[in-house]
């Protein structure tokens, strides 16, 4: 038998280290992650109308754990599902196979921003609106 | 699953610096900077970033020129695959500028500053700037890319109208570099299973044509949770094809097909 030496491992070329990720995976990624966050998030709104509706002594309980950041992670939770919510439709017009061009994606896109942004605001000053009420 | 950092052995390390031969400095004097990943497998250590300074009036007008210019005049051990230096082989495809591209048709006058060039992404390295595409061929041999039919051979072509040879276009322009797999991150995480954007183009290329007879059978090949559906229209695929196809198009009609064939 020659004597081969084992072959070196070969190393893993670099990926998201030098790819450059231009606005449509960025909102890709985006959607993930807020889609992620909406599904904890959503858990935690779960608890805040079930112990709502448990009474005061939940309602405590509640309170305790979340009230240091609640309002901030209820805000968070708002612009998230805000997101989700408009790119949700990109991907639904995707779906039937139309805006999937380079173009009419990225234009897509910058509308999915500008609904976000509106919707985002109405959101929150409707909570600051009924917070204050 | 996802491993978003590099293994120990894949960390890119500071390389070389090298100047350009004094004799082969241009008139202006000015020379630009290539930042090219090298690995060597008869080392074994770990990859590093050499930097080439290449004389502006030697670089010539795309990077493959200046890649071949640093092989004659600098390195010659520089390593990349390279045949027909215009756009139609695939060979020299690889990761400019962030980018993953053909290195001879990418004009250096659209790449501002240095000149990054490294191997396509998350593929294993031979060497330098050359990956191992084993899985991505053997997952286009996984489609079967060939006409499939039951009817008897026609004692002549198989005719196909106009209409019906118009849907190939945009499909079968595709040189198979595999920039558009190698830029998609869904790829990234599951090419084991996950056919990736190049594969499915050309699986879209024979669903969409008219003479092919196999239809069912190749759809229900793709009919998979991860070798179909691990697209999420990232269209990283789309806005890197050297070619300007578009294959997040194409795996949308799948996905329609897929629907459409429930009835």
């Amino acid at each position: 038998m020659t004597d081969q030496k084992t072959s070196v491992q070969r190393p893993l070329s670099p990926h998201l280290q030098v790819y450059r990720l231009p606005l449509l995976p960025l909102m890709s990624i985006t959607h993930r992650v807020t889609g992620v966050g909406l599904a904890f998030g959503t858990i935690v709104l779960a608890w805040w109308l079930a112990a709502l509706a448990t009474g005061p002594g939940a309602y405590a309980i509640f309170s305790a754990f979340m009230m240091p950041l609640g309002g901030l992670a209820l805000l968070g939770w708002m612009i998230a599902i805000a997101y989700h919510f408009c790119n949700g439709i990109r991907h639904l017009i995707w779906d039937t196979g139309h805006a999937l061009e380079l173009n009419s994606a990225e234009k897509a896109g910058y509308a999915v921003l500008a609904g976000w942004l509106v919707l985002s605001v109405a959101l929150v000053a409707a909570a600051v609106f009924f917070w204050a009420t | 699953m996802a491993q978003f950092t590099l293994p120990k052995n894949s960390q890119v390390k500071k390389g070389l610096h090298w100047k350009a031969p004094a004799d082969q400095m241009g008139e202006s004097g000015k020379a630009r900077k290539f930042k090219v990943y090298r690995w060597n497998p008869e080392t074994g250590e770990n990859p590093r970033i050499d930097t080439y300074e290449v004389p502006v009036e030697r670089a010539g007008q795309m990077v493959l020129d200046a890649l071949i210019w640093i092989k004659n005049n600098v390195d010659s051990s520089l390593t990349f695959r390279r045949s027909c230096r215009e756009g139609v082989c695939g060979s020299c495809s690889m990761n400019i500028d962030g980018t993953n591209t053909l290195a001879c048709t990418k004009n250096l006058n659209d790449i501002r500053g240095d000149v990054g060039v490294y191997p396509l992404p998350h593929r294993p390295v031979v060497k330098d700037l050359v990956p191992d595409l084993d899985q991505l061929y053997s997952q286009l041999a996984s489609i079967e890319p060939w006409l499939k039919t039951d009817s008897p051979a026609p004692s002549r072509e198989r005719y196909q109208s106009v209409e019906d040879r118009a849907k190939l276009d945009g499909l079968w322009e595709c040189i198979l570099c595999f920039s558009c797999s190698t830029a998609c991150p869904s790829y990234w995480w599951n090419g084991d299973r996950y056919l990736g954007p190049a594969i499915l183009l050309q699986a879209y290329r024979w669903l969409a044509d008219s003479r092919d007879e196999a239809t069912g059978e190749r759809l229900d090949a793709l009919e998979d949770p991860f070798r179909l559906y691990r697209c999420h229209t990232i269209m990283n695929c789309t806005k890197t094809c050297p070619k300007g196809l578009n294959p997040a198009k194409a795996i949308t009609e799948i996905k329609k097909m897929m629907v459409e064939r429930r009835g």
